[in-house]
């Protein structure tokens, strides 16, 4: 028992369990027909069948029920603020099962040359917008407040000393569902994980289907008819939000260290952590040079470095490897596309590079400019 | 429904009395609401919405006052430099003044408890000798210098200065800045 829990702390380390999910999310959710090509070998497409969905949700509940045994993990999941990462992390599971348990059906359906299952069944085929889905959805919401109101009627909110700006609690957490966000000032500037990255989700949230407009896919769920857009949403989604929200809440201690779900929060854990900037890297330890004192110079690897990840790599790729994708999509979409993609690919890339090189800043101009 | 025109003698015949005028006015009326009485309530009701408007705005404004006045003064006596032993971070004036007093090899330094990423208090952890910030784990060594975590810049230090007394001085409304060079200047430290 011991061992097992001491296997699971190490692998729910970030730096392990990260790499490991992010490869073996493109295999869950292709987004490329050779992806598609191995989840099928693989049968991760099994997840999606009843029985596939019954494991899952079997197992969470059964590892959540082995977990919370532990006095370590039962602290941080029992404590009222945690509660609804729980809800999260269930709900999140079983609306995904939903849906690609349905979009399988229809993908298996299309490739026996049959109609979707919506064209078929009369009870989901003359669906109207209004007021048939809306009224739906405004029942589901007046229930979920009245269970929001009742929920919070009965968990005692905890009530602390005066607030003293000298003190800050340790860790000093966000809410839950900011703490993805939090996640992210880690490896950025407040700034750009406060400011530009909130609005860029925004924004590229509000663009999402006018990127995605191929109609081959639209009236019924399917998966295989725009694998891409899915498989990126639920890379952001599940990945960048969701696993960070996870990894906030029962990882983060104090000190901001990482720990283990069942380690003891130690506030003494001595993590060794030098960071050093990019430039500091170049100069110093590859070329063995003093930094030099103009800041251009200085940061101009970071700084053509970036130009180049965002500016000139879309236009190289629009030429070589997704030039088909590139003519289907259309300059403009295309280009608004790639921008969304490499900036939202920024976090995994920062993340990693922390991680190894315990880089800090890929250019840094302190009072100026930190990415 | 009345045109115009009879309306417009209506109100040229000032002097006559007409029907079912509700305020007893000698103007004309129309289902029951005058002229008048249409002023009367626009002007009643525009300045119940200017009142109370003007009110929430006038309560929204006192609150941009707080209540309790926290900002402790900007200036203040931390004492003999013989009351810090060299190499030790002094946590005593923290809560009161937002300050570390840190003695250095060859100097006393007043360090700010802001930390340089987004502004929580770090704290001082003895055993490991560094400032830790238990929002995003930046990390400052004993100088102020960031090392680890995502904080740009050094923590700031305040000006210091021995009085006529040869207690200590410190001011926090002028900073000094590490990544500016700022910590040479002979007021950022009291040699000791």
């Amino acid at each position: 028992m011991e061992t097992l829990k001491h296997l699971l702390n190490l692998l729910s380390d970030p730096r392990i369990s990260f790499p490991i999910l992010m490869i073996l999310f493109f295999f869950i959710f292709p987004p490329t027909a050779w992806f598609e090509k191995w989840n099928k070998r693989l049968h991760f497409d099994r997840l999606w069948t009843p029985v596939g969905g019954l494991v899952m949700h079997g197992l969470m509940l059964v590892a959540l029920v082995a977990a919370t045994l532990d006095p370590n993990f039962r602290l941080i999941v029992t404590k009222p603020d945690n509660v609804p990462i729980v809800i999260l992390i269930f709900g999140s599971v079983y609306f995904l099962w939903l849906s690609m348990r349905q979009a399988r059906d229809n993908d298996q359906r299309l490739e026996a040359g049959e109609k979707p299952d919506e064209y078929c069944d009369p009870k989901r085929r003359d669906i109207l917008v209004w007021p048939d889905v809306l009224y739906i959805e405004l029942i589901a919401m007046i229930l979920c407040m009245a269970f929001i109101i009742i929920w919070s009627l009965y968990l005692q909110a905890p009530l602390e000393q005066p607030a003293n700006p000298a003190l800050a609690p340790n860790p000093a957490k966000a809410p839950w569902y900011f703490l993805a966000l939090q996640e992210m000032l880690v490896y950025f500037d407040p700034w750009l994980a406060g400011v530009v990255f909130p609005t860029l989700i925004i924004v590229g949230l509000i663009a999402l289907p006018y990127l995605d407009s191929d109609r081959a896919g639209s009236g019924f769920y399917s998966f295989s008819r725009r694998k891409l857009f899915i498989s990126l949403f639920c890379f952001g989604w599940l990945l960048l939000w969701v696993y960070l929200i996870i990894v906030g809440t029962f990882l983060r201690g104090p000190n901001w260290n990482f720990f283990g779900p069942f380690e003891v929060w130690d506030a003494h854990k001595v993590v060794p952590m030098n960071n050093v900037n990019l430039s500091e890297l170049i100069w110093i330890k590859l070329l063995h040079r003093p930094l030099p004192n103009s800041i251009l110079l200085r940061e101009a690897v970071g700084i053509l470095g970036l130009l180049g990840y965002l500016f000139v790599l879309p236009p190289l790729l629009e030429k070589s490897a997704l030039k088909r994708f590139a003519g289907q999509m259309g300059r403009m979409r295309y280009g608004l596309f790639m921008f969304l993609s490499l900036m939202g690919l920024l976090l995994p890339i920062k993340m990693i590079l922390r991680w190894t090189l315990s880089l800090k800043y890929l250019v840094s101009i302190p009072g100026w400019f930190n990415i | 429904m009345r045109d115009d025109s009879k309306i417009k003698n209506e109100t040229a015949s000032t002097d006559s009395p007409t029907q079912g005028c509700g305020c007893g006015c000698k103007c004309g009326s129309r289902d029951g609401v005058t002229r008048l009485g249409f002023i009367t309530c626009m002007v009643a009701g525009w300045a119940t919405f200017t009142a109370s408007v003007g009110g929430l705005g006038a309560m929204l404004l006192r609150f941009l006052a707080p209540n309790v006045d926290y900002e402790p003064s900007q200036s203040f006596s931390a004492g003999s430099p013989d009351d810090y032993t060299r190499g030790e971070v002094s946590t005593r004036w923290k809560d009161k003044y937002g300050v570390w007093i840190v003695r250095l090899e060859d100097r006393i330094v007043a360090v700010s408890t802001v930390c340089t990423h987004l502004g929580c208090t770090p704290n001082w952890l003895e055993t490991e000798g560094k400032f830790k910030c238990p929002c995003h784990g930046s990390g400052f060594r004993k100088t102020g210098d960031n090392f680890e975590g995502p904080a740009p810049r050094p923590l700031e230090r305040f000006k210091i200065w021995l009085n006529d007394e040869g207690g200590l001085e410190i001011n926090k409304s002028i900073v000094f800045r590490g990544e500016k060079d700022e910590w040479s200047s002979p007021e950022s430290y009291v040699s000791a």
